[in-house]
């Protein structure tokens, strides 16, 4: 599409986070993830007959949490509806859901716009509402059986589906947002929000406007769904941008001529695939639930709520910039990694009383193990402490940084302190009388180094620390450098 | 010997009777009775005969028992059970055991009654005659050749033949009061969040509510308040305090209360003289106790079924979605892999067609109409909103009179199958019962005295919400005073007498 008319991209997210309670929503069965199947069930969530729904004072408090911290207002009075159609894993033929008047409305969050760093994008948010999840189907098709069997642990479950508007431009923005949205969950405790464990999903809904000689045309929307990572929403979206953008050369179809679509992703490939041809309009057949009474969420209750929720992601990032005088991009990539990360570096920093040091340890030596054995920072070897304790001397000019990243990885290595990691490594503090005599002797036995300094090539003593670590590895290169041009410029 | 509440404790305590024996008796009789009757769905004589020898030792042992200690009571098959099938008279669940009981249920085997069985119903609770039952319509006991009522046919009939004292019934458009009517026992309707919906298979929830059936009022108001009170498993159920309901029924005085007369009642047209006139000397009745009577119009009484058939089907259509073949109930058998709309909606379709009655059906298809998109607002939204004026109706009612006074039936029994192919007819049955299920008020059934053919007729009393005290001590205060409620069938006659209606 490079060549083509000017496109804007035009992207809505669903988002559905499961909330973090002990309990579903309506029963008392357990939410943890994991278990044997059918094992977390009783007659409720089960839909048996007779059985009635009671809901889970603790998803409504969450739910609010949620809503407040997305900037939504929250209505004084909310209802269950019931959305009915048939499948198996919805064991009552309908799920308990919120039609019109739902628990969060009219939100937004903001983002860093990744088209011009330091410019904030305003995302709105219509709505997010309160429903129960349904099981988990397992289609087996080995040997033509098609057999499918049903796990209803998941069944009951408590989710919070977060309606975003069509404001995101481009798969940056949906990854920014997403990422944002995930923070303030993690971040409040109201989800885990762990794609591959199903706690936070998203659809994604995409198309294109192209301005065709200042007339616009829009392409028909396509819903992307099975999208188990952020980076494969990333993907997907890229993917339906040039898609779509193709389609419309080759078909001239719009928005008029194709109602919306159901497109699944396929990671392996890079591709999306038609899954629902037509969205057959589906009716629900909405109706409020008559087991459940409506809620009445009073101004005082939604206050202590508000006032419960603690210092928010973005209040976060500007207090890393003042308190430990790191920038903006910094301070975003320390909080964008989450609550742990943050307690993380502010330990670090703390114990170091060098906070851009140690957000450059972090964002760089600390992230990268992480990557390589995908592993969370909660599960990274070295305490914040022992991490701090390290960069605080590299602070104090003890042992330069390529020294520390030797301390540091022997420290993972062999799993013992800062301390024995230095005596193991025979590092110890080298005087400057003895640093003036290795350089006095490297000077002597290379007159044409200090010719080319001389000349101006300022930039050939490096050759000499080269040396000099050689000689001695305890040898601070600064310290060299410095005690090299002195001993040159005395000369 | 099984007509009274009263007796059967104090034989008892009196050492004239053991529970045991009782119970045996109980057995006996619906051995006897109940192969013409057919009231029942299920019996267990030997769970029955151990909670009543449970009950004989517990009370030799000198512990306290409860208030119903030994009385045999019968429940409508809609009410869950764990030691007995539930199947609400439908083939979709004729092998369902629930792993629990109802919360009435419960409150029933915590006072020590002796739960004898199930009883007979419409599939589901849906009609006015216990003809659509999967298990074979049950027979009025005063004739044979009639319909007990519906939907609780089984559970006033079992007690109009002198199976058991006391029965639960459920009622959500006149299920309780329509079949106590036609079977000449006392029956009473709660107020809707009175008695746990817990464990009762919902027909329309918002309606449904499930209340006792006897002789008298002095027989159902102990059960009642062994039912009544706040259950944390039902959210609509009402947290607040019952009070006692034995203690309400004594005193013989109404002055004081004002009882309104139902004026479009008792003009509507299609309505037994005999009943027009069993209210008015009812009237008398209760003027002569002392109350005061008002004419009382409800301006919305026309839209009382009209509401009822959009509401109650609506709730239903979502309701009975959860019977599917797909976890519990009756599954169609060798669904082809390769039939026409795939395995799995062939065994959607197949499943609830072969488990579902008629009437189900119809009702389902009612539901799923008026809630579906495009016609929800000029039905189900509609009839919320008439809902509201049916209440506001009775509000006004109630803000002039303590009670209200009418018909529960337009007729007495009518022949078996005589309206089973008119759907309009039979639900004309609710005429007079859907309001207080709309309003969500307690309403009570009295019997009256009989037709011109001898069979019962009955009267209704409508109390506001949370009153049933008041209907109790006005049915009581009626009951002192006449005798219809002594009237026995004579169920050892044979049942041929009238003929058998084709
Ligand atoms: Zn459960």
């Amino acid at each position: 599409m490079s060549d083509g008319y000017p496109t804007k991209t035009v992207i809505g997210l669903e988002v559905h986070v499961q909330l973090k309670t002990q309990t579903k929503l309506f029963c008392g069965c357990s939410t943890e993830f994991g278990a044997e199947p059918n094992t977390q069930v009783c007659p409720v969530c089960l839909g048996l007959p007779g059985a009635l729904p009671v809901m889970n004072e603790a998803a409504i408090d969450l739910s609010v949490k949620a809503g407040l911290a997305i900037d939504c207002s929250i209505p004084p009075m909310t209802k269950w509806d019931r959305k009915q159609y048939f499948y198996p894993d919805l064991p009552k033929g309908y799920q308990i859901s919120q039609f019109d008047l739902p628990i969060c409305a009219d939100g937004f969050i903001e983002i860093d716009d990744p088209a011009s760093p330091g410019q904030i994008r305003k995302l709105g948010i219509i709505r997010a509402h309160l429903e129960e999840d349904a099981g988990k189907s397992m289609h087996d098709e080995a040997a033509g059986k098609g057999d499918t069997k049903i796990d209803l642990n998941r069944c009951g479950t408590p989710l919070l589906e977060i309606v975003s508007q069509p404001d995101m431009r481009s798969s940056d923005e949906a990854k920014a947002y997403l990422n944002e949205l995930k923070l303030r969950m993690t971040h409040l405790g109201i989800s885990d929000c762990e794609m591959q464990e199903g706690s936070l999903r998203v659809d994604a809904n995409v198309n294109l406007h192209i301005d065709v000689d200042g007339k616009n045309v829009a392409t028909p929307i396509v819903e992307v769904k099975n999208m188990n990572s952020f980076r494969a929403v990333e993907r997907a979206i890229q993917y339906e941008i040039d898609r779509q953008y193709d389609i419309w050369e080759e078909t001239g179809k719009t928005i008029k001529d194709e109602a919306k679509t159901t497109r699944g992703w396929d990671d392996e490939s890079g591709k999306t695939f038609l899954q629902r041809e037509k969205e057959e309009s589906a009716d629900y057949r909405y109706f409020p639930d008559p087991d459940l009474l409506p809620i009445r969420l009073p101004r005082d209750r939604v206050e202590s709520i508000r006032a419960s929720l603690g210092e928010m992601p973005a209040q976060i990032r500007q207090r890393l910039q003042g308190q430990y005088g790191i920038k903006p991009y910094d301070a975003d990539v320390i909080v964008n990694q989450g609550v742990a990360m943050i307690t993380y570096f502010e330990t670090a920093a703390t114990k170091s009383d060098d906070g851009k040091r140690t957000s450059s340890f972090i964002q760089q030596d600390v992230m990268r193990l992480m990557n390589e054995r995908s592993i969370s920072i909660e599960d990274y070897p070295v305490a914040a402490e022992s991490l701090g304790d390290l960069l605080g001397r590299v602070a104090k000019g003890e042992l330069d940084n390529g020294r520390a990243r030797d301390v540091l990885a022997h420290m993972i290595d062999k799993g013992v302190s800062v301390d024995d990691a230095i005596k193991d490594l025979g590092i110890e503090s080298v005087d400057n009388n003895e640093i003036e005599d290795l350089c006095r002797e490297l000077l002597a036995a290379n007159p044409a180094v200090v010719q080319d300094y001389k000349d101006g090539k300022k930039q050939a003593v490096g050759s000499l620390i080269g040396q000099a670590k050689k000689k001695n590895a305890n040898a601070n290169p600064q310290v060299v450098r410095q005690t090299l041009i002195q001993l040159i410029e005395q000369e | 010997m099984l007509d009274s509440v009263s007796e059967i404790l104090r034989l008892q305590s009196a050492g004239e009777a053991s529970a045991v024996e009782i119970a045996s008796a109980a057995l006996d009789r619906i051995e006897t009775a109940d192969g013409t009757i057919n009231a029942f769905t299920h019996l267990n004589r030997e769970l029955t005969l151990a909670a009543a020898a449970d009950v004989d030792r517990r009370r030799s042992a000198g512990e306290t028992l409860g208030p119903l200690a030994g009385v045999p009571v019968a429940v409508k098959d809609v009410l869950c059970t764990h030691d007995m099938p539930t199947t609400c008279s439908s083939k979709m669940l004729h092998n369902f055991h629930p792993p629990y009981d109802s919360g009435v249920v419960e409150k029933l085997r915590a006072a020590d009654a002796v739960i004898v069985g199930k009883t007979n119903m419409d599939e589901f609770a849906m009609g006015a005659s216990t003809e659509n039952s999967a298990f074979g319509v049950t027979k009025n006991p005063w004739d044979t050749t009639r319909i007990p009522g519906g939907s609780s046919g089984g559970a006033a009939a079992c007690v109009a033949a002198s199976m058991v004292p006391i029965s639960l019934g459920t009622d959500t458009g006149g299920s309780i009061r329509q079949p106590a009517a036609m079977c000449g026992v006392t029956g009473l309707k709660p107020t809707y969040g009175r008695v746990s919906r817990y464990g009762l298979i919902a027909f329309a929830s918002s309606l449904d509510q499930v209340g006792p059936i006897g002789w008298s009022v002095q027989d159902i108001a102990p059960l009642m308040e062994t039912i009544a009170g706040h259950d944390k498993r039902d959210s609509t159920s009402l947290n607040l305090d019952v009070g006692s309901y034995v203690d309400a029924i004594k005193g013989t005085d109404l002055t004081g209360i004002k009882i309104g007369m139902l004026r479009e009642s008792m003009e509507a047209e299609g309505v037994d003289p005999t009943i027009k006139e069993a209210v008015k000397e009812a009237a008398k009745v209760f003027e002569k106790a002392g109350a005061e009577l008002i004419d009382i119009n409800l301006p919305h009484s026309e839209y009382w079924v009209p509401t009822y058939y959009v509401i109650a089907p609506s709730e239903a259509s979502s309701n009975l979605s959860r019977y599917d073949g797909a976890h519990y109930g009756h599954r169609a058998a060798d669904i082809e892999t390769g039939a026409e709309l795939g395995p799995l909606v062939t065994t959607y379709c197949r499943s609830r067609d072969e488990g579902f009655g008629a009437e189900v059906k119809r009702r389902i298809m009612l539901g799923t109409y008026a809630l579906s998109e495009g016609y929800a607002d000029d039905y189900y939204n509609k009839a919320l909103k008439v809902r509201r004026l049916i209440k506001s109706d009775f509000d006004a009612a109630f803000s002039q009179v303590d009670l209200l006074l009418g018909p529960v039936t337009p007729t007495a029994a009518f022949p078996l199958g005589s309206k089973v192919d008119d759907p309009i007819q039979m639900y004309l049955c609710d005429l007079f019962t859907t309001g207080a299920n709309l309003a969500g008020i307690p309403a009570l059934s009295l019997p009256a005295g009989k037709d011109a053919d001898g069979l019962p007729i009955a009267i209704q009393l409508q109390a506001p919400a949370l009153e049933e005290s008041r209907l109790l001590f006005a049915g009581s205060v009626f009951q002192l005073v006449t005798d219809h409620h002594t009237d026995r069938p004579n169920t050892e006659r044979p049942d041929t007498t009238k003929g058998v209606q084709s």
